[in-house]
C-alpha cells in the first residue's frame, strides 16, 4: 500500500465546555473519496476547520505528503494544496462570477485571462457556468460550482466539501458527482462531509464516523447499508416517524393566487401560488433554497401583508392581518433562520417563549406579561420537547443550533395551532430529535391540523407528507399526492427553470 | 496574548459591577490628568466627589443636584426607549427647546392671569406636546421615507435654536424689561413657576423624573410594549415575526422621548432658568445621550448615572473655581467616563483569556 496523502493524527480541540475532537486519527489518500460522517455537533466542522488552518488543535499533528502540515492560516493551507467548499458560500451577489472568483485570489490575473480559465475548468470539469454573469441572479446550484470552481483553479490535492448537495436538485448533484468523479481519477483526494447517506453509499471509497468528537467506526460505505451507518453516527437505534393514515378533512386555508415582492434584495417574488391546505393534511413543499421559501413562509405568518383574497381562512380572507392576529386564529409558523428570526439570540428563552406565544397561550393581560405563566409555558416546551439546557433563564443563543429548533418547534406545537407553516423543520439537528420533531408534526396533523413542510431534505418531506409541491423561482407547482411520485419526478418538478445540462464529461479512462 | 471570548450568557456580576469599575477607572485617568495639569489630583476629586455632597456648603450644592439632575434622567429615560429599539434621536435639545418655547408661550399668553390649577397644568401639556410635535418630525419623515433619524433629529436642533434666538428677541421679549433681550422670568409667577420648593431644588421636573423612572421601569419589566421595543432592538426580524410594526415603535419611541424632553424644557424654563432667552439651553439634551448609555438604558441605572453626571457637573465647577481647572479638563473628564464605561462593558459579554503566546 502506498503511503497516504494525508495523515491526521491524534488531534484534539476543546473549546469551554466542550471537547470537539477528541484523538482523531485517519488517513486520507490520493485519488480517492473519503467520507467523514456523524451528526451535527459530532465535531466534523471542527476538524475540516483544522485542516483548513481555521483551527489549531491543542494537541496531535497532520501530515501532508510526508512532511510536517501546520497550517496557521487558511491561506497557508490553500498553498500547501487544500482547498474547502463551504456549505454556506461567501460571494458578493452585486458581483460577477469572475469578480467573485478574483476576490478570492492572491494574485488575480487581469479579468479577461481569468475569464477564460474559468470557462476552461468549468469545460474540463463539466461544470456549466458564465464567468460575467451577476451572482445574485444564480441560483444556488450555479453559486456553488463558483465556489467549486474557485477551489479547483487552485489546483488543489485536497479538496474538502462540506454538506455540499443540501442545497441542490438530484439533477444537479449528479452533474456535482460527475465532477467529483472526474477529479478523482485525476489522484485529487476528497473529504467528502454529508449526512446523506445514500449518496456516501454512491460516492464515496471510505467512510469516518465521528460521534462526539471521537472516531467511533470506519467502514467501505458500498458495503454497508444505509441504516447501519445512521446507527454509527447516532450509537442506537433509529426511530421512525409514523402515522396513522387519516381521511383529509375539510379546507381550512386557502391559498389563491399569492403574490408578493420579496422584501429583501435578490430575494424572490412569489407569483401567483394556489394551494388548499385541508384538516390532517401534511404539505411538503420542496425546493431549492432561494426559490421563495422564506418569502413564502413570511406571507403566510403576516410579516409579508398579501393582497385581497389571495390568503383566506375558514372563508375568510386574512391576507391583510399582522402576525399576531393571524396566531389568534390559529395559524402559526416557524421560520428556517432561528438566531434571530425565529428567536432572539440574547433574550432568555422564557421571553422567547413570549415572542409568538402570548396570544394564544393568554400570556398577557392587559398588555402586561404574565412571567410567571410564561415561564411555565417554556419549561414545557423544554420539558416536551427534550431541549437540553439549564433552564427557561438561559439565553437563546446559549443553546445549540438544534436545541434551538426543538425549543421553536416546540413553542408553535404546543399552542396547539390549526395551521402550523414550518421551514426546514428539522435542519442541523440530529437524527433521534429529528424524528421527534417529524412525528410531532404528524401527531398535530393526526389532531386535526393543516401542517405546510418547507423543506430542502427530500427523504423528510417523502417520509412525512401527504401531498408535495415544489417552489421553483417563486412559483409553487400543482401539489401530487406524495405516494405516487418517484425521485426523478421530483427532481424536474424542482429543477423547473434550471439549467439542467448533464456534465458533459469525457468519461476518464 | 490576550484573548477575549464571548460569554454564553451576559455576565450578571459584570453588568452590576461594570459603572463602579468605570467610575473608580474615570477617577484614577482623572486623577492622572489632574496630576499632569499640576492640581493636586486627590484634592481635585474630593472637590468633584465629596465636596457637593458632604461639603461644609451642600446646603447650597444639593438642591442643585436635584436641578441639574432632573432634566438629564428625564431626557435620558425618553432617549433610552428609542436606543434599546434601535431608534437613535440625537435631537433631544431641540425638542427641548421647542417644549420650553410651548409651554413658556403658553404661560406669558396668560399673563398676568394668576389660575395656577389651569396655567400650570395647560403649560405642562404644552411642553410636552411641542417636543412630541419636534420629534415627529423625523418619525414620520422616516416612517414615510425612511429618512435617517439621527440627521434629522440633529439638524432640527439647530433650527430650533434659531427659533429660540427669534423668540427670545422678538415674539416673547418682555415688555417691560428695558430692552433686555428675554422673557418675562416665569418662575416669579405663582400661576406659572414650576418651583415646589426652591430652597430644595424641588420643582415639577424632579417629580416627573421620578415617576418617569417608575414607569419606564414597569414598561420594561412587565409590559408587552418594553418586551417589544428591547425585541426590535435586538433582533429586528424576529420583531417582524412576532408581530411588532416598526412605524409604530419609531413613532412611539420618538414621540414619548420627544414629550419627555418638551417637559423637561418647560419645567426648565419656568423654574430654575425663568427666562426664555438666546442662551437657555446648556447641552442638557446632548448631555442626555451620555446619561442613558451610562445607566446601560436602564431606567433604575440612568437615575444614578442623571445623578453621577450631575454632580461631575458641580463639582467639575467647584474644581474651576476653587483649583483653576480649565473647562476643558472637566469636559474630558465626563468623556472619560463614558469611554472608561464602554470599556469596561465589553466584560459583560466577553471574558479575558489569557493565552500562551504561539498556543493560539
Amino acid at each position: 500500500m502506498t503511503e497516504p496523502l494525508m495523515k491526521l493524527v491524534e488531534l484534539t480541540k476543546a473549546y469551554p465546555g466542550v471537547v470537539a475532537n477528541s484523538d482523531v486519527s485517519f488517513n486520507i489518500e490520493a485519488g480517492k473519496v473519503h467520507a467523514l460522517l456523524g451528526e451535527n455537533g459530532a465535531g466534523k466542522s471542527t476538524l475540516v476547520k483544522t485542516i483548513y488552518g481555521l483551527v489549531k488543535p491543542d494537541t496531535g499533528t497532520m501530515v501532508l505528503d510526508g512532511k510536517p502540515f501546520t497550517p496557521t492560516e487558511p491561506r497557508a493551507a490553500r498553498a500547501a494544496g487544500i482547498a474547502m467548499v463551504f456549505q454556506h458560500f461567501s460571494l458578493f451577489e452585486a458581483l460577477t462570477v469572475a469578480e467573485n472568483v478574483a476576490l478570492g485570489m492572491e494574485n488575480p490575473p487581469p479579468l479577461r485571462d481569468l475569464a477564460q480559465r474559468i470557462r476552461d475548468v468549468s469545460e474540463t470539469y463539466g461544470l456549466p457556468l458564465d464567468p460575467s454573469r451577476i451572482v445574485g441572479d444564480l441560483s444556488a446550484g450555479e453559486r456553488q460550482r463558483v465556489e467549486i470552481i474557485r477551489c479547483l483553479l487552485q489546483d488543489p490535492k485536497v479538496l474538502i466539501m462540506d454538506e455540499p448537495t443540501s442545497v441542490l436538485t438530484p439533477q444537479e448533484v449528479d452533474i456535482l458527482f460527475e465532477t467529483l468523479r472526474k477529479l478523482k481519477s485525476e489522484g485529487t483526494a476528497i473529504l467528502y462531509i454529508s449526512h446523506k447517506l445514500e449518496e456516501i453509499r454512491a460516492l464515496c471509497d471510505h467512510a469516518t464516523v465521528l460521534r462526539l468528537g471521537k472516531v467511533v467506526g470506519t467502514c467501505d460505505p458500498r458495503e454497508t447499508s444505509a441504516r447501519e451507518m445512521a446507527e454509527l453516527m447516532v450509537g442506537g437505534t433509529l426511530h421512525v416517524p409514523k402515522r396513522e393514515a387519516g381521511e383529509a378533512g375539510e379546507t381550512l386555508m386557502q391559498i389563491n393566487g399569492l403574490s408578493a415582492p420579496s422584501p429583501r434584495e435578490f430575494g424572490t417574488s412569489l407569483k401567483d401560488i394556489r394551494i388548499d391546505v385541508r384538516a390532517g393534511d401534511v404539505i411538503g413543499i420542496g425546493g431549492v433554497a432561494g426559490n421563495g421559501q422564506d418569502e413564502l413562509l413570511s406571507a403566510l405568518s403576516g410579516e409579508i401583508r398579501a393582497g385581497a383574497g389571495q390568503i383566506s381562512f375558514l372563508g375568510n380572507d386574512i391576507g391583510h392581518l399582522a402576525p399576531d392576529a393571524r396566531r389568534t386564529l390559529g395559524i402559526c409558523a416557524a421560520p428556517e433562520e432561528r438566531m434571530g428570526h425565529a428567536a432572539a439570540p440574547d433574550m432568555s428563552l422564557t421571553e422567547n417563549a413570549a415572542l409568538t406565544a402570548r396570544k394564544r397561550k393568554d400570556l398577557t393581560n392587559n398588555g402586561f406579561i404574565d412571567w410567571g405563566k410564561t415561564r411555565n409555558f417554556a419549561n414545557e416546551i423544554i420539558e416536551r420537547f427534550d431541549v437540553r439546557t439549564p433552564g427557561p433563564g438561559n439565553a437563546a443563543r446559549s443553546l445549540s443550533g438544534g436545541n434551538l429548533q426543538k425549543f421553536v418547534i416546540g413553542r408553535e406545537i404546543l399552542q396547539d395551532p390549526q395551521i402550523l407553516i414550518v421551514n426546514q423543520p428539522t435542519w442541523g439537528v440530529d437524527a433521534s430529535a429529528a424524528a421527534a420533531i417529524r412525528q410531532a408534526l404528524l401527531d398535530l396533523a393526526a389532531k386535526g391540523a393543516g401542517v405546510i413542510v418547507i423543506s430542502q431534505d427530500l427523504d423528510e418531506l417523502m417520509e412525512i407528507s401527504d401531498s408535495f409541491a415544489a417552489l421553483n423561482e417563486g412559483r409553487l407547482s400543482k401539489p401530487r399526492p406524495a405516494k405516487e411520485l418517484t425521485v426523478e419526478e421530483i427532481g424536474l418538478m424542482l429543477g423547473g427553470a434550471h439549467d439542467m445540462e448533464v456534465a458533459h464529461v469525457e468519461t476518464a479512462s | 496574548m490576550i484573548a477575549l471570548e464571548k460569554r454564553p450568557q451576559p455576565s450578571q456580576f459584570w453588568s452590576f459591577a461594570a459603572p463602579i469599575v468605570a467610575v473608580i477607572l474615570t477617577m484614577i485617568f482623572g486623577a492622572a490628568l489632574f496630576a499632569m495639569l499640576g492640581k493636586p489630583p486627590i484634592e481635585a476629586l474630593g472637590k468633584i466627589f465629596w465636596e457637593p455632597l458632604f461639603g461644609e456648603y451642600n446646603f447650597f450644592y444639593l438642591p442643585q443636584l436635584l436641578i441639574k439632575g432632573a432634566p438629564l434622567v428625564a431626557i435620558a429615560l425618553g432617549l433610552s426607549l428609542g436606543f434599546k429599539a434601535g431608534i437613535w434621536n440625537i435631537g433631544a435639545e431641540g425638542q427641548y427647546i421647542i417644549g420650553a418655547l410651548c409651554g413658556a408661550g403658553v404661560g406669558l399668553a396668560f399673563y398676568p392671569m394668576e389660575a395656577r390649577w389651569l396655567i400650570f397644568p395647560v403649560m405642562l401639556i404644552a411642553g410636552a406636546f411641542g417636543g412630541f410635535a419636534w420629534a415627529m418630525i423625523p418619525g414620520i419623515l422616516r416612517v414615510k421615507f425612511n429618512t435617517n433619524e439621527i440627521l434629522v433629529s440633529l439638524m432640527l436642533v439647530y433650527v430650533a435654536e434659531q427659533l429660540l434666538a427669534s423668540m427670545a428677541l422678538g415674539v416673547m421679549k418682555n415688555p417691560d424689561g428695558m430692552g433686555f433681550p428675554g422673557s418675562r422670568n416665569l418662575s416669579q409667577y405663582a400661576s406659572s413657576s414650576s418651583w415646589i420648593d426652591q430652597s430644595n431644588g424641588m420643582h415639577w421636573g424632579v417629580v416627573i423624573a421620578l415617576i418617569g423612572v417608575i414607569f419606564a421601569y414597569i414598561l420594561f419589566a412587565k409590559h408587552i410594549l418594553g418586551f417589544q421595543i428591547k425585541l426590535a432592538g435586538q433582533a429586528p426580524r424576529a420583531a417582524a415575526f412576532s408581530g411588532v410594526s416598526p412605524a409604530r415603535l419609531v413613532l412611539f419611541c420618538l414621540g414619548t422621548s420627544g414629550a419627555l424632553a418638551g417637559i423637561a424644557g418647560l419645567t426648565e424654563v419656568s423654574g430654575p432658568a425663568g427666562i426664555v432667552s438666546i442662551d437657555f439651553n446648556v447641552g442638557y439634551g446632548f448631555t442626555a445621550i451620555i446619561v442613558a448609555f451610562l445607566g446601560r438604558l436602564h431606567p433604575v441605572g440612568i437615575l444614578f448615572a442623571g445623578a453621577l453626571m450631575a454632580l461631575t457637573y458641580i463639582g467639575g465647577d467647584i474644581a474651576q473655581s476653587s483649583l483653576g481647572l480649565p473647562k476643558a479638563a472637566m469636559q474630558m473628564f465626563q468623556g472619560m467616563l463614558l469611554f472608561c464605561l464602554l470599556g469596561v462593558d465589553v466584560l459583560t459579554n466577553y471574558r479575558v483569556r489569557m493565552m500562551k503566546r504561539g498556543a493560539v
